[in-house]
C-alpha cells in the first residue's frame, strides 16, 4: 500500500472517497506517500485519530512538515513562505497555549448564547433580502456566506463592506491547487489589510475582540495580525460551507429536512450529525512525530508524518453504526469535526449557535425550498481544503 | 460521584459547559472549566461521563 496517495475525488458528493471507503474497511491506519516522497501515515479509524490528536508527543508546527499536495509542496519549498506568529493553530505548547488562553474567554458557550438575539437579527435580514429578491438565488451568497461572515466581521471588528477583498483572498488561500506565488500573494495582501486595521484600532479602538486583545498589552502587532487572520479564515470558511453543504444535503433527505425543520427538539442533535455527516474538514489535519509513538500496534517512528480522514473517523461503524446515513436524530456527539486535542476548535460553540439558528429559520421561513438546478449540476468544492458548495442555486 | 477538573490542562473548547451545564461552565477571563457543585444528582452522572469523554484535552474526570 506504499504507494498510495491522499484520495481526494468524490464518486459521490457527500460521501468520502471510495478508496478511503474501502481502506477504512480494512483497517484504522495506513502507509500513505506525502507530495514530495515521504512515507508517511493516512489515519481512517476513529480511536486512532482521536490517539494521534490527544498525544503530545505529535507537532502542529509546520516547519518539518511533509505537504500531502503537490502545489502546497512547492509553497513549502518557496524560501519566501513563512507562517505569521500569531497562526498559533500551527503551534505547540507553550507557545499556542499563550495565545488560545488570551482567547478562550471569547468564545465561551455562554458568551455565544449572548450572541444568539444578534445572530437571529442576521439570519433573518438575509431571508427578508432573499424573499424580497425572490428565486431563484445562490444560497452560498446569499445565506450561507453572509451569515458568517457578518458575525465574525463584528465580533473581531472588521469593517464588513471590506470583506469583498478578503473572501477572494481566502478562496485562492483554501484551494488546494493554488501555485506558490498566488498564495504568497493572497496571504500578503489579507496580512497588509489587518496589520493597518489592527494599526488604526490602536489609536482608535471598539467595543471588540481586536481592541480587547490590542488594549490587553499581551500581543505586538505582527501577532494581532495573525491571530486576526486565523479567526477571520476560520470564521468564514468553515460555517459558511457547513450551512450550504448542509442545505444541501438537507434537500437530498427530505425526511431529514422535515424533522429539522418541524421539530425544535431535534435540532440541537441534528446540527452535530450534520457536523459528522458531512466532516467538512475533509483533508487533514496533518501532524508530525517527534518521537518514536506506538499507535495501535503500528510504529510511527520519529519524523514520520500522520493524516488524519475524519470524513472516515466519523463514519467509522465501530463508533457511529451505519454512519453513512444522515440521522438526525442519531446521538452524533463525540463526532471529530472540531477535531480533538488541545487544536480543537475554538470557534465551535460560536459555528453551532449559528447553525442552531440559521438552518430552521431558513427550512420555516421557506418552506418550499428546492434547488433550482439538477443535484449533479451543483459545484463541489472537492478541491479545496475546506468542502462544500460553491454555490447554490435554490427557489422556493 | 467525584469530579476533578485540571484548569492548567483546560484548552476553553466548552464540550463540558454544553453537555451538562447544571454541573460545568467556564471562567470569564480564560474559558477554562468551573465546576458548579461538587455532589452531582444520579440523574446527571450520565451526562458528566459523556462530558468527560468529550473533553479534547482530558481536563475532566470523574469517579
Amino acid at each position: 500500500m506504499s504507494d498510495l496517495t491522499l484520495p481526494i475525488d468524490r464518486q459521490r458528493p457527500l460521501d468520502p472517497p471510495d478508496e478511503i471507503i474501502e481502506l477504512s474497511r480494512q483497517a484504522s491506519m495506513h502507509r500513505m506517500r506525502y507530495a514530495d516522497g515521504h512515507l508517511g501515515w493516512l489515519v481512517t479509524g476513529y480511536a486512532a485519530a482521536r490517539a494521534v490528536l490527544a498525544d503530545p508527543r505529535f507537532s502542529n508546527r509546520p516547519e518539518k512538515m511533509h505537504p500531502a499536495f503537490p502545489a502546497r509542496a512547492a509553497l513549502a519549498q518557496n524560501g519566501e513562505f513563512r507562517m505569521p506568529p500569531g497562526m498559533f493553530l500551527r503551534t505547540d505548547p507553550p507557545e499556542h497555549t499563550r495565545y488560545r488562553k488570551l482567547l478562550t474567554g471569547q468564545f465561551t458557550v455562554r458568551r455565544m448564547k449572548m450572541l444568539e438575539p444578534r445572530i437571529e437579527e442576521i439570519t433573518n435580514a438575509c431571508l427578508d433580502d432573499m424573499e424580497a429578491a425572490g428565486g431563484p438565488v445562490d444560497l452560498v451568497q446569499a445565506f450561507a456566506l453572509p451569515i458568517p461572515s457578518l458575525v465574525i466581521c463584528e465580533l473581531l471588528g472588521v469593517p464588513y463592506e471590506d470583506r469583498a477583498r478578503f473572501h477572494e483572498d481566502a478562496k485562492v488561500l483554501v484551494n488546494l491547487e493554488t501555485k506558490a506565488e498566488d498564495a504568497l500573494a493572497a496571504l500578503g495582501s489579507t496580512m497588509a489589510y489587518l496589520h493597518g486595521l489592527i494599526q488604526r484600532k490602536r489609536k482608535e479602538p471598539g467595543d471588540d475582540l481586536l481592541s480587547g486583545l490590542i488594549e490587553s498589552g499581551d500581543l505586538n502587532d505582527e501577532e494581532l495580525t495573525g491571530v486576526a487572520f486565523l479567526l477571520l479564515l476560520a470564521g468564514h470558511e468553515t460555517t459558511a460551507n457547513m450551512l450550504g453543504l448542509g442545505t444541501y444535503a438537507l434537500l437530498a433527505n427530505p425526511d431529514q429536512l422535515a424533522a429539522m425543520r418541524d421539530d425544535p427538539a431535534v435540532v440541537e442533535n441534528g446540527v452535530e450529525e450534520l457536523l459528522r455527516y458531512l466532516t467538512i474538514i475533509h483533508l487533514g489535519p496533518f501532524r508530525l512525530a517527534l518521537e518514536d509513538v506506538e499507535i495501535e500496534g503500528n510504529l510511527i517512528k520519529a519524523g514520520e508524518m500522520v493524516g488524519l480522514s475524519l470524513p472516515a473517523a466519523n463514519r467509522d461503524p465501530s463508533r457511529f453504526p451505519e454512519g453513512e446515513t444522515l440521522d438526525v436524530t442519531r446521538p452524533a456527539s463525540g463526532h471529530m469535526t472540531f477535531g480533538h486535542g488541545i487544536h480543537q476548535c475554538l470557534g465551535q460553540q460560536l459555528a453551532r449557535a449559528e447553525m442552531r439558528i440559521a438552518y430552521p429559520a431558513l427550512l420555516r421561513r421557506l418552506p418550499g425550498l428546492r434547488l433550482a438546478v439538477t443535484p449533479e449540476e451543483v459545484p463541489m468544492r472537492s478541491h479545496m481544503s475546506i468542502y462544500g458548495v460553491h454555490s447554490l442555486p435554490v427557489t422556493w | 460521584m467525584e469530579i476533578k477538573a485540571d484548569t492548567t490542562v483546560c484548552i476553553g473548547a466548552g464540550m463540558c459547559a454544553l453537555t451538562v451545564p447544571d454541573v460545568f461552565d467556564q471562567s470569564d477571563d480564560e474559558g477554562t472549566v468551573v465546576v458548579l457543585r461538587g455532589e452531582v444528582p444520579p440523574e446527571l452522572e450520565d451526562a458528566v461521563r459523556r462530558a468527560v469523554t468529550l473533553c479534547p484535552s482530558g481536563a475532566i474526570s470523574a469517579s
